[in-house]
This record gives structure tokens, C-alpha cells and sequence, in this order.
């Protein structure tokens, strides 16, 4: 669904996980652009209704793309530059207080 | 002039007002409620939402009596309101804790619960002084800077913005008619009535209950009604939602049923100033993570500040003016806890008329050391 705008630039690749699943961003994408071009659906579930959720405002502003990076819950996607490594997953309902995100 | 005619009109539509308005509407009278608009203080979109008995009325034994009542009259309370709104206050009595950060703190508080022990006689005070050990227990997660607390059965929590939604909501299915962006400005006493002056009314009542929190303070004034009330700020930091941790609330941490946690208790004299400091959301939140360190993985997402309604012995005053009776001042800090005892059981004798004899202690001439 989404592609990026130009081909002109190509940094180095990062490697991260989704769910388990290794993809392959670029150097200075944000974290919800990299799992976007991914095509990755939902990025969380609401913690009232359980409705699923992805990327709107794409600013620091919705707080509708959550996401756990390394253990960490709740980390707004739009607002993190991937990392090499990076273990992301979905932000299913409230962050537990049990360490376990 | 003559202008649409009430049995009461109450001033001030906060938790207070509304459900003192919705207590006289039960009582038969027709009541309209004026409720300032967008530009008031309203206290009662900004507190913690706690239904809290202990530690109350060390200084007045009556109102350690009253807060119980409305404490054990709230389950019912709240099944009504569901009943007639369908919201859902979430009102819960799980039971509450203080918890003391220092064996100072410690022995103020259980000296405290020593008096109030004492002073109920032989029905006994209802809470319990906690050791660590024992804290540890029906609190897993303490951090180690807590010393020791107190625990009592009877407190609880609702949600106050529901709560004021549904006193309202209730109060007009009872024919209350509700004025919204009315401030009173000018109560005259007309004989046998009163005559309230807003910015574009006038309306003829019969009786004036004054609810408007530090407002009533310079219009009781007009009506013969001393109503010393002063401003006291309190900060609140709200984190994003959790997974249900917190079982039980305590008197500056808790967990709503929604998942947010709410940390507060700032105590400030500042004036009239609503806003928020850093200082102080610092100070909140790291005595909040030295109680629970838990909570330091936690996102804070909203903070505010609001201005509580501070009487000076810090007990509710419940008066009617000796020289304009109709005339009566509700003012407190406690809108939530009362709201369940306000409505059932002080509307009731504004209604009646016999609010001077049945809430003596509770009149402002306690604090007028030479009158007799």
C-alpha cells in the first residue's frame, strides 16, 4: 500500500524484527514508516475495546501507532529511528506492570 | 419584575450543587440550577475521585460520622444513578490505604487514627494502623522507602466526571431545569423569597442554596451567609493505560477502571492559579515511583491542576443565614465522597427546613469564636 517516494537515496540497510519477522528498513526511517512500507497492518490493539490500530498523524500528536521496542511498551512508532536489532512488536491492549510489556 | 418562579435555586452546578439539586427534586420542590459556564474554577472536573472516610474529622467527630453514612450510603447511590441515566459511575469500595514514607509520617498518621478510634466511643474507628511486613502482603509491588500505612475498609473511588454527568443527568429527568453560562451576580432577600440577578435574568425563588464552591464566599455575603472558604491547589499526573495492577486506591495513587493510574496530592497555596509546575510533577511522580516502582516504566500522558475548597478547619460548612432564612451555603472539599449524603440526606432538610437544628456543628459559627 505505501512505497517510498524516491529511489534517489539508498543508506545502508537496518535490519529489525516484527513479531518475530526480520525486516529490512533504511537508516534514518522511522519505525512506523519501516513497518508501513511493510505492509504490517495493525500496529496495536486498544487497551478498552481491543479495536485495532495503525499510524495517523504520523507526528507525535495520536498516539495511535504504539508498539513495544525491546520490552519497552508503549513507544510511539512515529517518534523512533529504527535501530539495528530493534525487537518490535504489536502493543496488544495496556502496558503490563509485570516487566513483560 | 416578575420572572419564572422556582421553589429553590441552587448556585454553583458541580458535584455539590447537582447533587444537592437533584435531593430537592426528590423532595418535591422545583429547583433550577445555574451553573456557571466554561470560565469557572470547577473543582469538580479537576479532582482524584476518591470516596474516602479515613482519617476525616479528627477535629469534628460529627463529620467523621457523616463521611462514613455517605460512604455506606454510595453503593446504593450509584445503583440509582445507573438505574436512571444508564452511566456507570464505576463507583468501587475495595477499601483504601495511606501509605507513609517515613516513620515520622507513620506516627502522625496512626496518631491520628488513635484520636478518631477514640472519639467514636464504643462503636469503634473502622481502620486499621499497617507495618510494612503486613502492607507487603496486600500490596505486592511496594517500593522499600515505604515504612508502614493505613488501611480502612470503607474508602473507595468512582469516576468523578461520570459521577457530575450523571447527578445532572439525573437531576434533570427529575424536572430540574439546568441554566448553563449563568453566573449569579446579585441575590436580593425580597421577603418570603429571593430574587437571583445574572448577567441577562431575574429569576423569583423561594429558597437559595449556595454550591459554588470558592464563589459562595463573596455571595453569601449578600445574604447574610459567612461562607470562609479559600483556595488550596492540588496537581494531578495521569500515565497512559495500564493492565490492572492497582486493586485498591490510595490517598495519591490510583488505578482507574479504564486502566490510567493518577497520581496527585500536591497541596499548594497559590491563589486562584490553576496551572501546573514542573517542581511539583516532579515531586508527585517521584514519590509515586518510590511507593511503586513499577510505575517508573509508565508514560505520563496529561497533567492539571485544580483549585480544592478549603474551609478553615477543613470540614464541611452546611449553614442557613440567620438573617435571610431560605437562604443556605454548601461548601466542602469532599464533593465526591458527599454526593450520596448531600442528595439523600442534607437535601432533605434544606427542603425542610430543618437543616440549622439537624447540622448544627457544621454551621460556620464555629469558626466565630465570640459569638453566643
Amino acid at each position: 500500500m505505501f512505497r517510498r517516494t524516491s529511489d534517489a537515496i539508498r543508506p545502508a540497510g537496518i535490519s529489525i524484527h516484527f513479531e518475530g519477522r526480520p525486516i529490512v528498513a533504511q537508516a534514518g526511517d522511522s519505525l512506523a514508516a519501516a513497518l508501513l512500507i511493510e505492509d504490517v497492518g495493525a500496529f496495536r490493539s486498544t487497551p478498552v475495546s481491543g479495536a485495532p490500530r495503525a499510524p495517523y498523524c504520523m507526528m507525535g500528536v495520536c498516539f495511535e501507532c504504539l508498539v513495544e521496542v525491546d520490552g519497552v511498551p508503549n513507544q510511539q512508532a512515529c517518534m523512533v529511528q529504527v535501530r539495528d536489532g530493534m525487537q518490535v512488536r504489536r502493543q496488544r491492549g495496556p502496558a503490563g506492570m509485570d516487566g513483560n510489556g | 419584575m416578575p420572572g419564572p418562579v422556582y421553589d429553590a435555586a441552587v448556585v454553583g452546578g458541580g458535584l455539590v450543587g447537582s447533587a444537592i439539586a437533584l435531593g430537592l427534586a426528590d423532595a418535591g420542590l422545583s429547583v433550577v440550577l445555574l451553573d456557571e459556564g466554561d470560565t469557572a474554577l470547577r473543582a469538580s472536573r479537576g479532582n482524584f475521585g476518591l470516596v474516602w472516610v479515613q482519617g476525616k474529622g479528627a477535629a469534628m467527630p460529627d463529620y467523621a460520622v457523616w463521611t462514613r453514612r455517605s460512604s455506606d450510603l454510595w453503593p446504593g447511590f450509584a445503583a440509582r444513578l445507573a438505574d436512571e441515566t444508564g452511566l456507570d459511575v464505576s463507583h468501587q469500595r475495595p477499601g483504601g490505604f495511606h501509605l507513609c514514607l517515613s516513620e515520622a509520617e507513620l506516627e502522625q498518621r496512626a496518631a491520628t487514627m488513635r484520636r478518631l478510634h477514640n472519639q467514636a466511643g464504643p462503636d469503634g474507628y473502622d481502620c486499621q494502623v499497617l507495618g510494612r511486613d503486613e502492607l507487603c502482603r496486600r500490596l505486592p509491588g511496594l517500593g522499600a522507602a515505604v515504612v508502614g500505612g493505613t488501611y480502612c475498609p470503607h474508602d473507595g473511588c468512582v469516576n468523578p466526571l461520570v459521577l457530575l454527568q450523571a447527578l445532572q443527568g439525573a437531576a434533570l429527568a427529575r424536572g430540574v431545569s439546568y441554566r448553563a453560562g449563568l453566573r449569579a451576580r446579585v441575590i436580593l432577600p425580597t421577603g418570603g423569597g429571593f430574587a437571583v440577578g445574572t448577567e441577562s435574568d431575574r429569576l423569583a425563588v423561594g429558597k437559595i442554596v449556595l454550591t459554588a464552591g470558592l464563589g459562595s464566599r463573596p455571595l453569601g455575603a449578600q445574604v447574610g451567609l459567612d461562607v470562609p472558604v479559600h483556595p488550596e491547589r492540588g496537581q494531578i499526573l495521569v500515565t497512559e493505560r495500564a493492565a490492572p495492577w492497582l486493586d485498591h486506591p490510595t490517598t495519591f495513587i490510583r488505578q482507574t477502571t479504564q486502566g490510567t493510574i493518577l497520581l496527585g496530592d500536591s497541596h499548594e497555596d497559590v491563589g486562584f492559579d490553576t496551572g501546573t509546575t514542573a517542581a511539583v510533577a516532579h515531586d508527585i511522580a517521584a514519590r509515586a515511583i518510590r511507593t511503586f516502582p513499577a510505575l517508573a516504566r509508565l508514560n505520563v500522558v496529561r497533567g492539571w491542576g485544580a483549585l480544592r475548597v478549603m474551609t478553615p478547619d477543613g470540614c464541611p460548612i452546611y449553614d442557613e443565614s440567620e438573617r435571610h432564612p431560605g437562604a443556605f451555603a454548601v461548601a466542602c472539599h469532599s464533593g465526591v465522597t458527599l454526593a450520596a449524603a448531600h442528595a439523600l440526606a442534607l437535601a432533605p432538610a434544606i427542603a425542610d427546613g430543618s437543616l440549622r437544628q439537624a447540622f448544627a456543628p457544621f454551621s460556620a459559627r464555629r469558626f466565630h469564636v465570640q459569638a453566643h
